[in-house]
C-alpha cells in the first residue's frame, strides 16, 4: 500500500490559513491503514486546525469529510458540491489522490495533508516498511523475494556491498541489511548457487527514469 | 618469484604483477580545495617507494577535488595514477564519458568501486544515483576495453586500455559469501583486487584460504590492504567506528599500552609485520598502503618491509 505521514501542524497551518472556507478532506483506504489520512484521522485535523484558528483568532471555517479512494473517479460522485463550495480542499491522502482532485475540479485549490512517504507494508500496529519502488521490472524473482532496489541504501543488484556489518546496513544499525536477508533465504530455500549468477546491468527505462508512466489496457477501454 | 602470466594492458601495474613481482600501491586523498599542490606535494613524498598511486573518490562521500583531475595532475609529474570511480555520483553516461577522459590521458587502471552512502558526507540531502553497481561497472570497463564498445553498442573510437580493479573486503558480514562475491567479481571481468584494511591476519588467512580452494588467486592478482595507526585513538575509533573492519582486542591493546609518545612507531611496526606476513601467504600478490593522511610514513613502511627498491618494467 501507500504510506503517508501527516505533515507538521505548522507547516499545515501556513498553507490553509488564508483561506475562509476549508474542507478537509481524508481518503479511507492506504493512508487510513497506516492511520495518518483515513477520514477519522482528517476529522482530527480538522479539530486541531479549528483549535488554531481559535487561538490565534482567525476568521475561517472548517468542515471536514472524505471517500473511500481519492484516486478513482467514481468516489467523487457525492462529494462533488462540497469540494466545489470549499475555497480551498486540504487533502490527506497521497500525492495521487491531491493531483486527482487538482486535475478533476480546475477552480479549487488543494494543499497536501501527508508527505507521501514509500510503498510498503504492516509489519506491525503502527510499523511500515518500504518494500517496493515501482521500478517497473520486478526482479524478486531472483533475489529471493527481498528487493535489494528499495530496501538496499544503494540499490546494488549484485550485494551486499563492503558495509553490511553483522545483518545490518551501513547507514543505519537499526536497517536490515536487504543484502543479508537474501542471502539467508536463499540458504534457507537451498538456492545459494544462484548467488554467484550475475545480475545484468538493470534497464530503468521502466522506471522513473523513463519519465512518467502510463498504462492502458485496451479491453477495459469504452 | 611466481609465474609469469599475459599482459593485456599498458598498465605499469600490470606489468610488475604479470612479471611476478610484490606490487606496491598506495593512495592519495585529493583536497578539499582546488590548490594542486597538495596533490603534487602527496605525489612527490611517496612517487618512488610505489608503482602506483590510487586516487580516492570523493571518500565517505566528502565533496572533493574530482578523482579525474587528481588523477592527472599524478600522471603529470610522472607517477601512474589508479582512477578510483564509484557508481554512487554518476550515471552510465557519465561514467563512460570520464572513462574515456580518463583513457585520452593513458590512464591505464581503473578501481570500480560503489562508494560509501552519502549521508557518510557533506551532502546528506542530495541523491545517490548506483544506475550501475560496482560489479556492472566491471562489466563496462571490460566491455569498452574488449569489445571496444559503449554500453549503447556503437563502436569507441580509440577504446580505453585499462587494467581493471575493485575491492574486496574479506572481513565483512556475511563472511561465507565473502569468497563467493569475490567469485562474482572475478566473473565480472576485474583483474586485480585491492582488499580493505587487514588487521586480523587469521581471518585474511582464512579467507586466503577459501579463495585458493577455488583457484581463484590464479584468476586474479589480490594486494592486501594496509592502514598503520598514527595512534591508539585511531584504532579504537576504526576497532568501533568505520563499518566493515575487523581490528582484534589484541592490536588495540597492543596500542594503548604503547606509551603515546611511541604509539605512531608501534603503528608502523605493526604494519610492516603485517606485510611481513602476508608475504608468506600463497595468492597475495602485493601491497595497498593506505596511510590515510600520513603519506609521508609510506617510504619507511616500504623500505622496512623489505618492499625497497621498486622494480623497473618496460
Amino acid at each position: 500500500m501507500i504510506v503517508g505521514k501527516q505533515k507538521p501542524l505548522e507547516e499545515i497551518w501556513d498553507m490553509v490559513c488564508s483561506h475562509k472556507n476549508l474542507l478537509v478532506f481524508g481518503c479511507n483506504t492506504c493512508v487510513a491503514v497506516c492511520h495518518e489520512g483515513g477520514n477519522k484521522e482528517a476529522e482530527s485535523l480538522a479539530s486541531l486546525l479549528r483549535m488554531k484558528a481559535q487561538q490565534l483568532g482567525v476568521d475561517m471555517t472548517i468542515t471536514h469529510s472524505g471517500i473511500e479512494r481519492q484516486c478513482e473517479h467514481e468516489f467523487f460522485e457525492s462529494v462533488h458540491d462540497q469540494i466545489e463550495n470549499a475555497d480551498a480542499v486540504l487533502s490527506t491522502a497521497c500525492g495521487i489522490g491531491v493531483q486527482f482532485i487538482a486535475e478533476k475540479f480546475d477552480k479549487t485549490i488543494v494543499y497536501p495533508g501527508l508527505n507521501t512517504t514509500f510503498l510498503g507494508a504492516v509489519e506491525s500496529l503502527g510499523t511500515m516498511t518500504e518494500k517496493c519502488q515501482a521500478c517497473g521490472n520486478c526482479v524478486l524473482g531472483v533475489t529471493a523475494g527481498i528487493c535489494p532496489i528499495a530496501r538496499c541504501a544503494k540499490r546494488v543488484l549484485n550485494g551486499p556491498c563492503g558495509g553490511s556489518t553483522k545483518g545490518s546496513c551501513e547507514i543505519n544499525k537499526e536497517l536490515d541489511c536487504a543484502w543479508q536477508l537474501i542471502i539467508n533465504r536463499l540458504e534457507a530455500l537451498g538456492q545459494m548457487d544462484s548467488y554467484e549468477t550475475l545480475a545484468p546491468i538493470k534497464d530503468w527505462s521502466s522506471d522513473r527514469a523513463g519519465g512518467p508512466r502510463k498504462q492502458i489496457r485496451e479491453d477495459l477501454q469504452v | 618469484m611466481r609465474e609469469k602470466r599475459a599482459v593485456k594492458t599498458e598498465s605499469k601495474l600490470e606489468k610488475i604483477l604479470a612479471a611476478g613481482h610484490f606490487a606496491v600501491t598506495s593512495e592519495c586523498g585529493p583536497p578539499r580545495g582546488s590548490d594542486p599542490e597538495v596533490i603534487t606535494h602527496k605525489g612527490n613524498l611517496i612517487k618512488d617507494y610505489v608503482d602506483v598511486v590510487n586516487i580516492t573518490d570523493n571518500q565517505t562521500s566528502m565533496t572533493r577535488m574530482c578523482s579525474l583531475a587528481a588523477c592527472i595532475r599524478l600522471k603529470q609529474l610522472g607517477v601512474e595514477p589508479v582512477l578510483q570511480m564509484v557508481t554512487r555520483d554518476r550515471n552510465r553516461i557519465a561514467l563512460q564519458s570520464d572513462i574515456l577522459g580518463a583513457a585520452s590521458f593513458d590512464i591505464t587502471n581503473i578501481l570500480c568501486l560503489s562508494g560509501d552512502h552519502q549521508s557518510f558526507g557533506d551532502c546528506p540531502n542530495g541523491q545517490n544515483v548506483h544506475d550501475l553497481d560496482s560489479m556492472q561497472l566491471i562489466q563496462t570497463v571490460r566491455y569498452m576495453r574488449d569489445e571496444g564498445k559503449f554500453l549503447g553498442g556503437d563502436d569507441i573510437k580509440r577504446p580505453p586500455n585499462m587494467f581493471v580493479g575493485a575491492a574486496a573486503n574479506p572481513f565483512a558480514d556475511p563472511f561465507e559469501i565473502r569468497v563467493p562475491r569475490l567469485a562474482k567479481k572475478i566473473a565480472a571481468g576485474v583483474e586485480f583486487i585491492q582488499t580493505q584494511c587487514i588487521y586480523n591476519l587469521d581471518k585474511f588467512e582464512l579467507w586466503m584460504q577459501q579463495v585458493r580452494d577455488r583457484g581463484l588467486h590464479e584468476k586474479v592478482y589480490i594486494l592486501g590492504g594496509l592502514t598503520p595507526f598514527k595512534n591508539a585513538g585511531m584504532a579504537k575509533y576504526i576497532k568501533n567506528r568505520v563499518p566493515g573492519m575487523d581490528v582484534p582486542d589484541d592490536v588495540v591493546k597492543r596500542m594503548s599500552d604503547t606509551p603515546k609518545e611511541k604509539q605512531a612507531e608501534e603503528g608502523i611496526k605493526i604494519c610492516v609485520e603485517s606485510i611481513e606476513r602476508l608475504k608468506q601467504i600463497e595468492g597475495v600478490h602485493g601491497f595497498h598502503i593506505m596511510a590515510i593522511e600520513w603519506e609521508e610514513k609510506v617510504p619507511e613502511i616500504v623500505k622496512q618491509a623489505g618492499l625497497w627498491p621498486r622494480p623497473e618494467v618496460n
